[in-house]
């Protein structure tokens, strides 16, 4: 993949990022600076995972190959999400287009996806396809099908970040107990997957890069796994830990933003 | 884990507090286990040939659980300490009842009835096996005594 992409989809994020904070009314709270910097690391995250001189060290070495994605599926999303681009958007964005927003946010498709199983379910089961079937040597011979499979991971490394713990408003987001569960069966399943990769490297490699890599990639796997699984924990309970916070009204930490549909945690 | 919302009661809770620290002595007593005999001695490995798919699942599992106890155990903590309701010594208590009980279960379950992986290879199992079980057991007693006594203690003062 040339540099291009990898400039391309950070100047997008960023800029559309940079363009809804310009746009944002004075007549709404400031925009935390903190949010602000959690959507610019992911940014740097996605792009990192994307330049060139990763994409080629990835493309003979397996353990770059899964330091990308654990960039693109575990660690740009966390940042991604904490930036609460649906709530900046909701408030900077004219009338209609806020209709429109709410609207997609409210819709049927959406409800299924934002919650926590499908998500988890797109996410760690895109990793099984990928690595259990001919797709992983199908999108190392082919850029396009590649390209694909990158895309998948930022989009459902975002999908599952955003309904285990995201701090935007979606809607009938399910409970703590649902949402502790989906984050423990789904790291555990990614665990397995890891350990299962090592066991079977020598089938994984065969054709396309040396057994030894592919084992050092499956231990890459489990443990930065293991880091962003305890960094979505902490963001997790550090927002049921605000929200539950003494003697003050239930609603008052939430900046009042028009035409947010209501959520339910 | 809601209800109670705002709940600024300042009476120490004793069985939240054994609870919440429970959760909070497992994950420390997984993470020791790992860190000293998995990296530091190397007695077992990342992977055991002949480990069956099933086993490293649940393997994967606990592993899983055990890092969101860690995380969940503090945050409970900080919360009841933030609305004046942790008990320190029934803490206490609940993390080493919490300790013995992980210890134990890794020693039974995931040693002799799943068969993850053993204590140490190359050598007569017997003695690291009932050393691993006993110390499981004197942290679930240490735990239970600690639990109970502040358990009473607690009680006293309500009495008064």
């Amino acid at each position: 993949m040339s540099g291009w992409v990898a400039a391309g989809v950070g100047a997008v994020l960023a800029g559309g990022y940079a363009l809804a904070w310009w746009a944002r009314p004075a007549s709404l709270p400031r925009w935390s600076g903190a949010r602000t910097a959690a959507w610019l690391a992911g940014v740097v995250a996605v792009v990192v995972a994307l330049s060139p001189p990763l994409t080629d060290l990835a493309h003979h070495d397996h353990r770059f190959h899964m330091a990308t994605h654990l960039l693109l599926g575990m660690y740009a999303p966390l940042g991604l999400v904490l930036g609460a681009p649906v709530t900046l958007a909701l408030g900077s964005l004219p009338r209609r287009g806020r209709r429109v927003l709410t609207g997609v946010l409210r819709s049927p498709p959406v409800h299924v996806l934002s919650h926590p199983v499908p998500a988890a379910v797109l996410n760690v089961g895109g990793m099984v396809v990928l690595y259990l079937t001919p797709l992983y040597g199908l999108s190392m011979a082919r850029p396009e099908v590649h390209a694909l499979v990158m895309a998948h991971f930022l989009l459902a490394g975002c999908l599952y970040t955003w309904a285990i713990a995201g701090p935007d408003p979606a809607p009938r987001r399910p409970g703590m107990a649902t949402r502790t569960t989906v984050l423990v069966a789904a790291a555990g399943a990614h665990a397995f997957l890891a350990k299962l990769l090592y066991a079977r490297a020598g089938e994984v490699a065969a054709g396309h890069g040396d057994p030894a890599s592919m084992e050092a990639g499956a231990q890459w796997m489990y443990y930065g796994g293991d880091v962003a699984e305890l960094a979505l924990a902490v963001m997790l309970f550090a927002w049921w830990y605000r929200r539950r916070r003494p003697e003050v009204a239930p609603r008052a930490s939430a900046a009042p933003t028009p035409g947010v549909p209501a959520s339910s945690p | 884990m809601s209800g109670r919302r705002g709940a600024t009661s300042g009476r120490p809770d004793h069985r939240r507090s054994v609870g919440v620290a429970a959760l909070i002595g497992v994950a420390v007593m997984a993470a020791v286990d790992e860190i000293v005999f998995h990296q530091l001695l190397g007695w077992h490995h990342f992977y055991d040939r002949g480990t069956p798919d099933v086993a490293l699942l649940t393997d994967g599992l606990l592993h899983a659980a055990e890092l969101v106890m860690l995380v969940a155990g503090i945050f409970l903590v900080a919360d009841l300490s933030r609305r004046q309701a942790l008990a320190v010594p029934s803490a206490w208590g609940g993390f080493f009842l919490g300790a013995g009980a992980f210890q134990l279960f890794d020693g039974i379950v995931d040693h002799k009835v799943l068969r993850l992986h053993q204590v140490r290879y190359g050598v007569d199992l017997l003695p690291y096996d009932l050393a691993w079980n006993l110390a499981g057991v004197l942290l679930l007693a240490l735990g239970a005594a600690l639990t109970w006594r502040a358990g009473r203690e607690v009680r006293r003062a309500e009495a008064r």
